[in-house]
């Protein structure tokens, strides 16, 4: 017993630095392996608001071209509503509406890492919550991950577990969107089969088969696209709409029946069981 | 005097924690270069100091940083492991004299200095890029982040470490 215990005072600082080394460790397994745990991330109350404060100096700064963008943007979409060409009265039964927009702003962004989250100002207080999709003026940005109460981290598409499901526009052909960490402005297009004709600059927009973002959100465009023989679908590079390393104004999407349809889902997977 | 010290590592750990995370993490230099200048706080702790206690507070301090960029625990694991080889980094840089009672940093030549803290940081990078990237096929890209990035900090700490340094008696 005592020589139980002078081992332990002898070695205590290797034994500490093994315990907490095994707690990091532990930590940084699990999250590669799933979502990461709760409540060690940015969104929380004290590095939320730090950014918070920081973010509301620094966007002074940038007024005048945030204005710009937004005004471009009213410009876009004034154009589309002036040329509608449908009946004059749309109809505002709530019954009728999918997708609600909540409007928000980045407060931290990163791109530099091989797993990066964007942390967004509003949280579970103004409804926003795990797994709804977020976008930007001109294109798709990622997913919400954690909320806090008034702070969100969102998995940017920038981040090797993001697999979001992308079409050629104009097409049915389906791939999934991944990252090889190479360059922020260049994402990939995995899963696209080699009968497909590909051309560079097709445009990417996202795919039906997603209860998180709505159809036809634009991504990017082809830059250039690689088809070994040995291969059986095609390794697509797609430049970016986004500027990633300049996202400010950002809007998350919600699907009002994403629910029934996970619930649908999970029925039918026990159904066949 | 204690005292003194005690609030002097306070400070220094917040202003670190502070600067990394609102100016080096958003630096991206070159798209992907950003200083870790926080291993600055293990270069300065006393080294008389309990050991326990400099291991806990690496820990907190890599934490922290972890909370604020999304990264897990990685910068924990790292900063942990150099706060834990640092006694022998140091006995290889200064040699036996730094056992002694009256050692201290400032009185070491400035070739010491530099070796001991690119050791601390090469050390770091390494175990930090290793985490991140979590895949053997990658070495080249470890080892090329970690080099480039460790070049970058220690330009870095240089620079603060002169800005700020104690004075010369």
């Amino acid at each position: 017993m005592r020589q139980i215990i002078n081992f332990i005072l002898r070695y205590k600082n290797f034994l500490l630095y093994l315990f907490l080394l095994i707690i990091a460790l532990a930590f940084t397994v699990q999250s590669h392996s799933y979502h990461r745990s709760k409540y060690f991330n940015s969104a929380n109350w004290l590095t939320g608001n730090i950014y918070e404060t920081t973010s509301n100096i620094t966007t002074y700064f940038g007024l005048g071209e945030e204005n710009k963008k937004l005004v471009e943007e009213n410009k876009r979409l004034r154009n589309l509503l002036f040329n509608q060409k449908k009946e004059d009265s749309i109809l505002l039964d709530t019954t009728n509406i999918t997708y609600k927009v909540i409007a928000s702003q980045v407060i931290k962004n990163s791109y530099s890492l091989p797993r990066n989250y964007i942390t967004i100002k509003k949280g579970s207080a103004q409804g926003i919550k795990p797994d709804m999709g977020v976008i930007t003026a001109n294109g798709i940005l990622g997913i919400v991950e954690n909320t806090s109460k008034n702070f969100a981290t969102v998995q940017s598409i920038l981040n090797t577990k993001s697999r979001i499901n992308a079409k050629i526009k104009n097409t049915n052909h389906y791939g999934s969107l991944v990252w090889d960490t190479k360059d922020y402005n260049t994402v990939q297009l995995a899963d696209i089969e080699r009968l497909v004709p590909v051309k560079i600059g097709d445009t990417i927009v996202t795919g039906a088969s997603s209860s998180i973002f709505p159809e036809n959100i634009p991504i990017g465009v082809i830059k250039n696209f690689d088809l070994n023989n040995s291969q059986s679908s095609y390794s697509i590079d797609i430049k970016l709409f986004n500027n990633m390393a300049a996202v400010k104004s950002i809007y998350i999407i919600e699907n009002i029946q994403r629910e029934e349809i996970i619930e649908l889902e999970a029925k039918t997977n026990n159904d066949s069981q | 005097m204690i005292r003194n010290s005690y609030f002097i590592n306070i400070i220094r750990f917040v202003l670190l924690v502070l600067v990394q995370v609102l100016v080096f993490n958003k630096l991206n230099f070159f798209g992907y270069i950003n200083p870790m200048v926080y291993i600055l706080f293990l270069y300065w702790y006393p080294i008389k100091e309990k050991r326990s206690l400099f291991l806990l507070l690496s820990f907190l301090l890599g934490f922290l940083i972890d909370l604020f960029s999304d990264t897990v625990a990685i910068h924990a694991a790292a900063t942990v492991t150099i706060a834990y080889l640092r006694p022998t980094i140091m006995r290889f840089c200064f040699g036996v004299n730094y056992e002694f009672q009256n050692f201290k940093l400032t009185n070491t030549t400035k070739a010491q200095q530099i070796t001991f803290l690119t050791l601390l940081i090469i050390i770091h990078h390494l175990v930090f890029f290793t985490l991140e990237i979590f895949s053997f096929e990658n070495t080249l890209l470890i080892l090329k982040k970690a080099l480039t990035i460790s070049i970058a900090t220690l330009i870095l700490c240089l620079l603060l470490s002169s800005l700020f340094s104690v004075k010369k008696e």
